[in-house]
């Protein structure tokens, strides 16, 4: 069982008190019809699942029922931190860059 | 009879007060303070158990956790406990214990018949010969079963309780013998929150059996009442004693289970304390001080009783003044054999030491040794009566000589320590081989947050333990912001000859030829078994624990994993390192299933919930289905009524008369905002941009799969105000679902959610007569068809309630579903009970329900779907708005070429031949009557029900190409039976839909 923080409520919370929601920042195509089936079927089924570092989202369904971003290795169950969606993003689109540069 | 109480200065018993205990029926005396182990010894008993595999006697080997053989079954009746180690189990008055092998007796075991044949018996025995044929499974697994049976699990409910409790410290130490003091000590008085568990009775470990020990110019016991003391005057230090920490988890959570009251009889027992209580424990700092355990060594017959560990030998004398033996060969590899010597040999009994090192001398002339000697083979039938030395050669495992016999009554081994790494490992870690010390270690400078003190280290020396424990102390003081500057105590190293490390001695025979030399007790694992399984192939340790289950079993290995190792490693030629150790998994000893529950059993595990009107359910004698967590009405069933002749009757009073039912365990979600109508429009299929104020419309939910996930009937209250209804299953999870999509995708949508399904009681008030029994209640709303249609809702006041009135309906009648506040719902029950008596109106519950929303083909998500079904699938195309502009959740992959293929499986009706025959739901559906390769599944009932109101059966079912096959006949197959079908619409009833528009 991990320790989350949680960056709305501001508080350390035992694991029970949120809810995994699987993969954070898996983009919506803005135009789904626009977009073909192969595209749409990776959006729809096809997920990172990286061992090692992941971006995950976790729900803290027994208090303020926000979603937040979390970075934990999958492999270690290291946790790098949690952060709101919003500013974890920067961060997580930092990791991607620099996932693809190497 | 071998074993004997001896007067001892140091032991920790009450020798004034005598208690009784019996085992296997036999009445026997011991003290405060003993074990049952201890006690049994005492009074010279040996033989505890039967062997796993050949029916062997075995007698205890060990002196604590790591003991294989001696499982007892503990107490009677609802308070027995199987499977508890005599070393283990503290003794009090009235003890009552049995063993836990042999069959039929302990005495006369079938199975020791059957083991003359050993060598019939290898290595994957059970799987090499019980494979076929297959049909004697049965009769091989009642057989086996009973060879193999360990303890008997209590077949009535434990009376006992159990609960848990949270910590949360700066600094945990696992272990409270000389080290983890000292780790205790030097973190509390650095003023950190301390917290010391520590799993026997009394604190002090290894110092307990060696009451010789010096440190800081205080022997061992007074050593251990200081720290004691000074620890207690710390108030922000805890010390938990009978505290087993059997794993080590993420972020430093470790659990430990402390055994409150198994030391306590039963009578004696306080009811407000639990019996067990598990820890979870969350450090800063984890100090490992988990010491090491004695590994024995690997010789022929070293299973018979009367053959031990030299610490348990040591520990049994010193510790329960009781002397194992009265003549004692004490076979080691370095001088532990010798410390156990001097004090076996001053309490009386005649010590010849076998010490494999060639140079070894005594100490002094109160015992023999015999250097450069091994054992070759312990001789006796049933018990140790003699042992058969070997010289050997001075550096390889090998004989160099003929051996001379010697009798005896006990044989102790020593092949040196075991570090205890297993909570280090919990996370995956393995520990390293040593060669220094011959043992695998964790390292002493630990990991972050995790600090290993002492013998886990490979520190065996007591004052190079003290040593470390205190620099590894520092490193964490400072970690923690503290300057303390820390200093070992003082210790006095004695002189010690080096080791010779040794695990299977050799007896001069090949592997197999001499006598059965066991590494694995519990499960009857021999040397030459691992050699066999090398040979067959079985490379990998994982694979070699598996094929010959070495170190599986309540004792998980503790005394022979690494015997079995390193054998492994000698067989495969490879370096120990390289072979490694299987993985460590909690729990480190067994924890009880009473622990890990606590206080979450029964209906605090899973909470049961009711709806505001359930006292009147109860009272009308409702029969209660589970749905969720709800406890639900089944059906309210007159005196001499079964479930079908109630539901005959309720069907028929909701299609002909007035019906009731409490629908208020449905999930509802208000949802409010300026943007909630556009919110609408992506969550659900449906277009809601039309529906006004004061109208409903039914809902389809898609996931983005483009399937169904839940269905309901949203009501618009205002223009920035919906309330929505959901399968009362469903109500959480879609709840999340609308709050992950608002948040994550969509969170420029002004738009808030909130869970108000406690908030409101519903009750449907349904049937032709059900506007009469309305306007008896309600004065306040205009009930005329023409101006409140179906569909509508209405505010309002019934039975001077303020109340929110649905004509929805999930029965194809008339109905009106009647919202109020929840703690109303029961006062308005009664109420319509009341008003419609005159009607005859007849509550009715879960079943009816189904049976009418199956007459009108209304599907029940999670029933008549299963995550597989688009609205298509569900000929419901109706309830899809195509033309919205945003793309709403699913859409897209409606389009999907596997989604708008067709003869995907469709929802269809099926009618009987027989209108008495009802399908089995689940029931399989083919073209053919017969079953065959080539016969395809095509698809599978999903609702079955006998419909009075019809008088005759109906069924909804899943069919590939469903929409296609109407007026086909087709065949279900269940239960052996095939029942010919005719494909036809889902609607049984009222095809048009003008009933619930009267």
């Amino acid at each position: 069982m991990f320790l989350l923080h949680c960056p709305h409520c501001g508080e350390l919370r035992d694991e029970e008190e949120f809810s995994n929601a699987g993969e954070a920042y898996i983009p919506r195509p803005a135009q789904p019809e626009a977009v073909d089936d192969a595209t749409w079927g990776d959006y729809v089924f096809m997920r990172r699942n990286t061992k090692g570092w992941f971006w995950e989202q976790w729900q803290h369904t027994a208090a303020c029922r926000k979603v937040f971003a979390v970075k934990r290795n999958t492999a270690t169950y290291e946790i790098a931190g949690s952060w709101t969606l919003a500013e974890g993003k920067a961060l997580f689109l930092a990791d991607i860059a620099k996932e693809q540069a190497a | 009879m071998s074993g004997t109480r001896v007067p001892q200065t140091s032991a920790r018993i009450d020798t004034t007060r005598t208690v009784k205990f019996t085992f296997d029926g036999r009445a026997f005396t011991g003290h405060p303070g003993d074990t049952l182990a201890s006690a049994l010894l005492a009074h010279g008993v040996r033989r505890m158990a039967r062997s796993f595999k050949y029916g062997r006697p075995r007698g205890i080997i060990g002196a604590g956790a790591e003991e294989p053989n001696s499982l007892v079954q503990m107490g009677v009746g609802a308070l027995t406990t199987p499977n508890v180690k005599a070393t283990q189990a503290e003794m009090y008055d009235g003890l009552s214990a049995r063993s836990t092998s042999g069959w039929p007796s302990l005495d006369f075991d079938l199975k020791s018949v059957l083991g003359q044949g050993a060598r019939f018996m290898p290595a994957g025995f059970y799987s090499k010969t019980f494979k076929w044929p297959q049909k004697l499974w049965p009769l091989y697994e009642t057989v086996i079963r009973k060879f193999a049976g360990f303890g008997d699990a209590p077949t009535e409910p434990d009376p006992e309780k159990y609960d848990h409790l949270h910590h949360h410290v700066d600094v945990l130490v696992v272990g409270g013998g000389a080290c983890g003091l000292l780790a205790a000590l030097q973190a509390g008085r650095a003023g950190l929150k301390t917290l010391l568990v520590d799993e026997q009775n009394e604190l002090g470990g290894w110092l307990l059996s060696d009451p010789a020990a010096q440190i800081d110019g205080r022997n061992s016991d007074a050593y251990i009442r200081s720290v004691q003391a000074t620890l207690a005057d710390m108030p922000h230090v805890t010390v938990l004693s009978r505290t087993t920490a059997f794993g080590m988890y993420e972020q430093n959570l470790v659990q430990a289970v402390e055994l409150v009251q198994d030391h306590i009889a039963p009578a004696q027992r306080q009811a407000h304390l639990p019996r067990h209580r598990m820890h979870k424990i969350r450090a800063h700092h984890v100090v490992l001080a988990t010491g090491a355990i004695e590994r024995p060594l690997v010789f022929g017959n070293n299973d018979l009783p009367g053959v031990m560990t030299v610490s348990a030998g040591q520990t049994f004398l010193v510790r329960y003044g009781v002397r194992v033996g009265q003549r004692i060969v004490i076979c080691g590899t370095s001088d532990l054999a010798h410390d156990c010597a001097e004090v076996l040999a001053n309490a009386g009994a005649t010590v010849t030491v076998a010490d494999v090192r060639h140079g070894a001398v005594a100490r002094n002339s109160s015992y023999t040794v015999m250097a450069g000697h091994g054992i070759a083979e312990v001789t006796g039938g049933g018990e140790v009566k003699g042992v058969r030395l070997v010289p050997l050669h001075a550096t390889r495992d090998e004989v160099a000589g003929t051996g001379t016999h010697i009798a005896c009554d006990v044989v102790l081994s020593s092949g040196g320590l075991s570090p205890t790494v297993h909570l280090f490992c919990h996370d995956g870690s393995r520990p390293t081989w040593d060669e220094a010390v011959a043992a695998f270690v964790v390292p002493r400078t630990g990991r972050k947050g995790v600090a290993c003190v002492g013998a886990v280290t490979g520190a065996f020396e007591l004052s190079d333990a003290l040593a470390q424990t205190t620099h590894a102390m520092q490193q964490l003081l400072v970690t923690c912001g503290k300057h303390e500057s820390l200093q070992a105590p003082a210790c006095i190293q004695p002189q010690r000859m080096a080791a010779r490390p040794m695990f299977r001695l050799p007896d001069g025979k090949q592997e197999g030829a001499g006598a059965k030399a066991f590494v694995d007790y519990q499960n009857d694992v021999s040397a030459a078994d691992i050699e066999l399984a090398v040979r067959e192939n079985y490379h990998s340790i994982e694979h070699v624990k598996r094929y010959t289950a070495l170190g599986f079993g309540t004792d998980q290995g503790k005394l022979s994993n690494v015997n079995g190792f390193v054998i492994t490693a000698r067989a495969l030629k490879r370096p120990v390192n390289e072979v490694g150790t299987t993985t460590y998994r909690p729990a480190y000893t067994p924890v009880s299933l009473g622990a890990l529950a606590g206080t979450m059993t029964e209906e605090l595990f899973d909470p049961n919930r009711y709806s505001a009107i359930h006292a009147s359910h109860v009272a009308r004698g409702a029969a209660l289905e589970p749905v969720g967590q709800w406890q639900r009405p089944w059906y309210f069933a007159k005196p001499g009524e079964d479930l079908h002749a109630a539901v005959n009757r309720e069907c028929l009073a909701a299609r002909n008369g007035v019906a009731v039912m409490d629908a208020s365990t449905l999930g509802k979600i208000q949802i409010d905002g300026p943007d909630a109508r556009e919110f609408l429009n992506r969550i659900y299929a449906n277009a809601w941009t039309q529906l006004a104020v004061g109208k409903c419309r039914y809902g389809l939910m898609l996931d983005e799969n483009g399937m169904v996930m839940d269905d309901g009937v949203t009501a618009c209250i205002h223009p920035t105000q919906f309330y929505m209804t959901t399968t009362t299953g469903g109500a959480a999870r879609v709840l999340n679902w609308l709050e992950r999509w608002h948040q994550t995708e969509w969170p420029e949508l002004k738009v808030w959610m909130t869970s108000v399904t406690d908030h409101w009681s519903t009750v449907a008030l349904v049937g032709p007569k059900a506007r009469a029994v309305l306007a008896k209640l309600c004065p306040d709303i205009d009930l005329s068809p023409e101006n409140f249609k179906f569909m509508d809702w209405r505010a309002g006041t019934v039975h001077g309630l303020p109340t929110r009135v649905f004509r929805i309906s999930f029965s194809g009648e008339v109905s009106y579903e009647l919202n109020v506040e929840s703690g109303y719902g029961h006062a308005l029950w009664e109420a319509v009970m009341a008003a419609g008596a005159e009607f005859n109106i007849t509550p009715y519950g879960t079943e009816t329900m189904h049976v009418l929303r199956a007459e009108k083909g209304f599907i029940i998500v999670g029933q008549d779907t299963d995550g597989s079904m688009s609205p298509m699938d569900l000929d419901m195309a109706w309830a899809v708005g195509m033309k919205k502009p945003f793309s709403f959740l699913g859409k897209r992959s409606l389009a999907r070429s596997d989604t708008a293929r067709v003869g995907r499986k469709q929802l269809v009706g099926l009618l009987t031949d027989d209108p008495a025959a009802v399908l089995a739901e689940g029931a399989q559906i083919m073209e053919s009557a017969t079953v065959g390769a080539s016969n395809k599944m095509l698809g599978h009932v999903t609702s079955s029900y006998h419909s009075a109101f019809l008088g005759r059966s109906i069924a909804m079912a899943v069919v590939a190409g469903g929409l296609q096959r109407k007026e086909q006949t087709l065949y279900v197959h269940a239960h052996g039976k095939v029942t010919p079908v005719k494909v036809g619409g889902s609607v049984f009833v009222d095809v048009k839909g003008d009933r619930q528009n009267v």
